[in-house]
């Protein structure tokens, strides 16, 4: 009984981490932007699938992460050149429109790169399970949890300790201002995408030796990571994370005790709950329109 | 008997008052003016009155009845209409059908035989376009009929809503800066538009900072300050008032 | 749009659909014909929705797959006469829209984009998981189309039924836009409080023309239902949507006709190109991005004001 839900437990909290690093990514992009990035999902595929082709084809795992990485960011910062920077000044319609087209874009790619099966990976250390009160803990659990707390440091670190991520911040929150100031608001843009990109592999990554990869595997992965920023309140870092975990355990616990078919509708019923009785999210800033 | 009653008003917006205790009437058939400091709360007062934001504590009456949670849209069935500080154009629109949306309250606007375009539907779209062309000649902007609203330049589309406003036939009309953004010449043919439409009966409200405006077609002037009542009365009453001098001090005021 | 433009609008459309079968040589093109004019009844709708009133939905392909579902079901296994089972799916897709369009209009932007596709997603993972009702994966055949002893049999006589409602939806359509009931969803569009304040029910509109673009789509599904040999889920699924939404833009905003290009020819791509088969979604998203990014108008408006630039 009390195992059964540790299990659930476990389950929820390791791919809610992955949800929260998506969350972050698309929070970082819109504090920098007010653009949402659909094709936030597909970085978190492309680090993966790459992840996975260099391992296959022989190269060191450490060196065949930092390169999938590397070639996430440099897909996010190509994306943001090529097809949101030429539209900055548009509706959000057009930039929603763009940003989809943008993921089934690189969805097709991704299956004429790579193909349409599943794909796997070995576990960082070993599959020896532990025992944890009778529920299984898989060691790469641990990895998952232990790089995205990882991560969720660094980040704090860097938008507050450094010159770099206090500009971001700074565009965040007045970018006229911010460029006033001298910030090239063109660059922090870039950065965004970079940094968003970065986390979405890293996420792919730890998470696929549990879960595989296949070329559509970005799109849910995204949308459920928008649902966990939404739900903590959009552009709240501290809420992408929170609402990342509250998503990924909600799926789990719903997929153990009430159906598996049904654990994908879980995420899309809490943000529709959100969105209609909660605006801002859970943790988000009220706003009035100014006319 | 007044047309429009404010009572003990306030709004805050995260513990900072845009307006505080705030009383005021307006009297219908004349031109009265809302003047002070950027960030005096004039627009915030606007946007009371008319529905757009709700109001933290007071009431507003408007022909003795409390506006109170009715929305907009309601206010304008009930009489009220408006322009704004900052433009609310509907660009993706042309010129002469964004005022032809401003006659949308004395159309027939149910679904079906709008729908199927019965020929009630098309009879009042050609008296509201010729309503609406006549507005547009009115406010001076005879040359624009043909246009699209998102090629005409800013002082054109300030007429613009001044336009749309009055086809939905008015009994108040507020005119948030109208003058802002124009030149002398055009100031003064907006005056003229103005004085016409309160001599029409229509009763105007009026946020400016073009004095030479305010001073020259104002029946009644309040000046707000911090979002709280300066001074009010007459343009002679307010322009000698010591407070409003001591505020507007090398301001240029009169 | 003047009275005259739309008369002789409707009237090239009518002449067109009129003389195409004469221009495709075997049933195969007639039958991506009649494909065609599914979505391009689907996209005026939409287009009522996302280019006149400037909301978005990236969950239309579920009310779609509600109405195709309910005829398939209604008829296959209860047995109901084929219009009847439409006329209850547009019913209950119109409640349904009803009910759920007022809380999830309020939102803008990427809110709204989101909880469309969060409905859409909802209604194909219980499409797909419902299968002792819907047949799951496999899907589900609700023969053909009958009203009384009439039969409607072979890709011909579907076009000329298909052709005739997509030109009844766009004189319906095109009556809309230019009413006022047409103006004020143009109008909150263009700014929400600047129709609220000459009397526009915002609200009020934006339910309305939501709940019409889901009949819309409702009705077509249930004709989709007997018109293919076997209903299945992916017909209401989240790229149906998308697929649905990238008609809308790259054929044009706002633009009737426009809808109606973009749905042929995103109809015919796959057809005419099928060395491309595999390359649909990359060539599907590159449209998507291109045409946002270069022709934001879409191809319809961008031409015609093409062409009125050149005149004097």
């Amino acid at each position: 009984m009390l195992s059964a839900f540790l299990q659930f437990l476990i389950s929820g909290v390791t791919v809610g981490a992955i949800y929260a690093l998506c969350g972050l990514g698309f929070s970082i992009i819109y504090n920098a932007s007010h653009v949402i990035n659909f094709a936030q999902g597909e970085f978190i595929m492309i680090g993966a699938m790459t992840a996975v082709s260099l391992v296959e084809a022989g190269v060191p795992m450490p060196l065949a992460i930092l390169l999938a990485i590397l070639v996430t960011m440099a897909v996010g910062v190509l994306l943001e050149k090529l097809a949101v920077e030429p539209a900055r000044k548009a509706s959000v319609t057009t930039l929603i429109i763009i940003t989809i087209g943008a993921s089934i874009f690189l969805r097709g790619l991704a299956q004429e790169v790579w193909d349409k099966n599943f794909h796997k990976m070995d576990p960082f250390s070993g599959d020896t399970p532990i025992n944890l009160f009778g529920a299984v803990l898989m060691p790469q659990t641990l990895w998952v949890l232990g790089t995205a707390l990882l991560v969720i440091l660094l980040l704090a670190w860097f938008f507050n300790r450094t010159l770099e991520g206090k500009a971001m911040l700074a565009t965040s929150f007045n970018p006229l201002a911010a460029q006033l100031m001298g910030i090239n608001t063109k660059r922090v843009l870039m950065l965004s995408f970079g940094l968003s990109a970065a986390l979405g592999a890293v996420g792919g990554i730890v998470i696929t030796p549990i879960t595989f990869t296949a070329y559509d595997n970005g799109i849910m992965l995204g949308l459920k990571g928008f649902s966990a920023a939404v739900l903590g309140g959009l552009g709240n870092g501290f809420g992408a994370v929170a609402g990342g975990l509250i998503v990924g355990i909600a799926e789990a616990m719903a997929a153990g005790y009430l159906s598996s078919a049904y654990k994908d509708a879980v995420a899309f019923v809490i943000i529709l709950l959100v969105l209609v009785f909660l605006p801002n999210g859970l943790f988000g800033r009220k706003g009035t329109e100014r006319v | 008997m007044t047309l429009l009653r404010v009572e003990h008003l306030n709004k805050e917006f995260g513990g900072v008052h845009a307006v505080s205790d705030l009383a005021f009437t307006i009297n219908p058939g004349t031109i009265h003016s809302i003047i002070g400091p950027n960030g005096a709360g004039k627009t915030t007062l606007f946007n009371l009155i008319t529905g757009v934001y709700t109001p933290s504590s007071g009431s507003i009456l408007f022909n003795d009845v409390p506006t109170a949670g009715k929305a907009p849209y309601q206010l304008a069935e009930d009489g009220m209409s408006r322009t704004f500080q900052n433009l609310q154009i509907f660009f993706n629109m042309p010129a002469i059908e964004n005022v032809m949306v401003g006659r949308h309250l004395h159309l027939d606007r149910r679904f079906l035989p709008s729908l199927l375009r019965l020929p009630g539907i098309a009879k009042g779209d050609a008296q509201a376009r010729e309503k609406s062309t006549e507005l547009m000649r009115f406010v001076g902007l005879e040359a624009y009929l043909k246009a699209d609203a998102d090629a005409m330049p800013y002082g054109a589309l300030k007429r613009l809503e001044i336009a749309r406003a009055l086809a939905a036939e008015p009994k108040l009309l507020l005119l948030d800066e109208p003058a802002a953004g124009l030149n002398a010449t055009e100031s003064r043919e907006i005056d003229e538009v103005i004085v016409k439409v309160a001599k029409s009966g229509v009763t105007v409200v009026l946020v400016e900072h073009d004095m030479k405006m305010v001073m020259g077609i104002s029946d009644h002037i309040l000046v707000l300050d911090y979002g709280k009542k300066l001074a009010e009365g007459t343009p002679d009453q307010v322009r000698n008032n010591p407070d409003v001098i001591k505020a507007y001090l090398g301001g240029g005021a009169a | 749009m003047s009275g005259l433009s739309r008369w002789a609008g409707l009237g090239a459309l009518a002449i067109f659909l009129a003389a195409l079968p004469q221009a495709l040589p075997n049933n195969y093109y007639v039958d991506v014909a009649v494909l065609a004019c599914f979505n391009a009844i689907i996209c005026v709708g939409l287009n009522l929705l996302i280019g006149y009133a400037g909301q978005i939905s990236l969950g239309h392909a579920g009310f779609f797959g509600l109405g195709a579902y309910a005829s398939a079901v209604l008829v296959n296994s209860y047995g109901w006469p084929p219009l009847l089972a439409l006329l209850a799916g547009a019913a209950i897709v119109g409640l349904m829209a009803f009910a759920i369009a007022r809380p999830v209009l309020k939102l803008k932007g990427h809110y709204l984009a989101m909880a469309t596709l969060g409905i859409g997603i909802i209604i194909s993972i219980v499409i797909n998981t419902e299968a002792g009702i819907t047949g799951g994966p496999d899907g589900i055949a609700a023969g053909p189309f009958s009203i009384g002893s009439f039969k409607l049999a072979g890709e011909r006589d579907w076009y000329w039924l298909m052709a005739g409602l997509l030109l009844a939806t766009v004189w319906l359509a095109t009556n809309l836009v230019d009413s006022p009931v047409g103006r004020a969803l143009r109008a909150l569009h263009g700014s929400e409080v600047g129709a609220e304040v000459v009397g526009v029910d915002t609200a009020r509109y934006k339910v309305m023309v939501f709940v019409v673009s889901a009949v819309i789509a409702s009705v077509a599904g249930s004709l989709f239902a007997h018109y293919t040999p076997q209903l299945t889920p992916t017909k209401a699924d989240f790229f149906k949507s998308i697929e649905l939404v990238t008609m809308v833009v790259f054929g044009g905003m706002a633009s009737t006709f426009g809808a109606i290009v973009g749905a042929a020819f995103l109809t015919m791509l796959p057809q005419v190109l099928t060395v491309f088969e595999d390359y649909e979604p990359v060539i599907l998203g590159g449209i998507m991005m291109g045409t946002m990014i270069f022709m934001p108008k879409g191809l319809v408006p961008t031409i015609a004001a093409l062409f009125n630039r050149r005149r004097p």
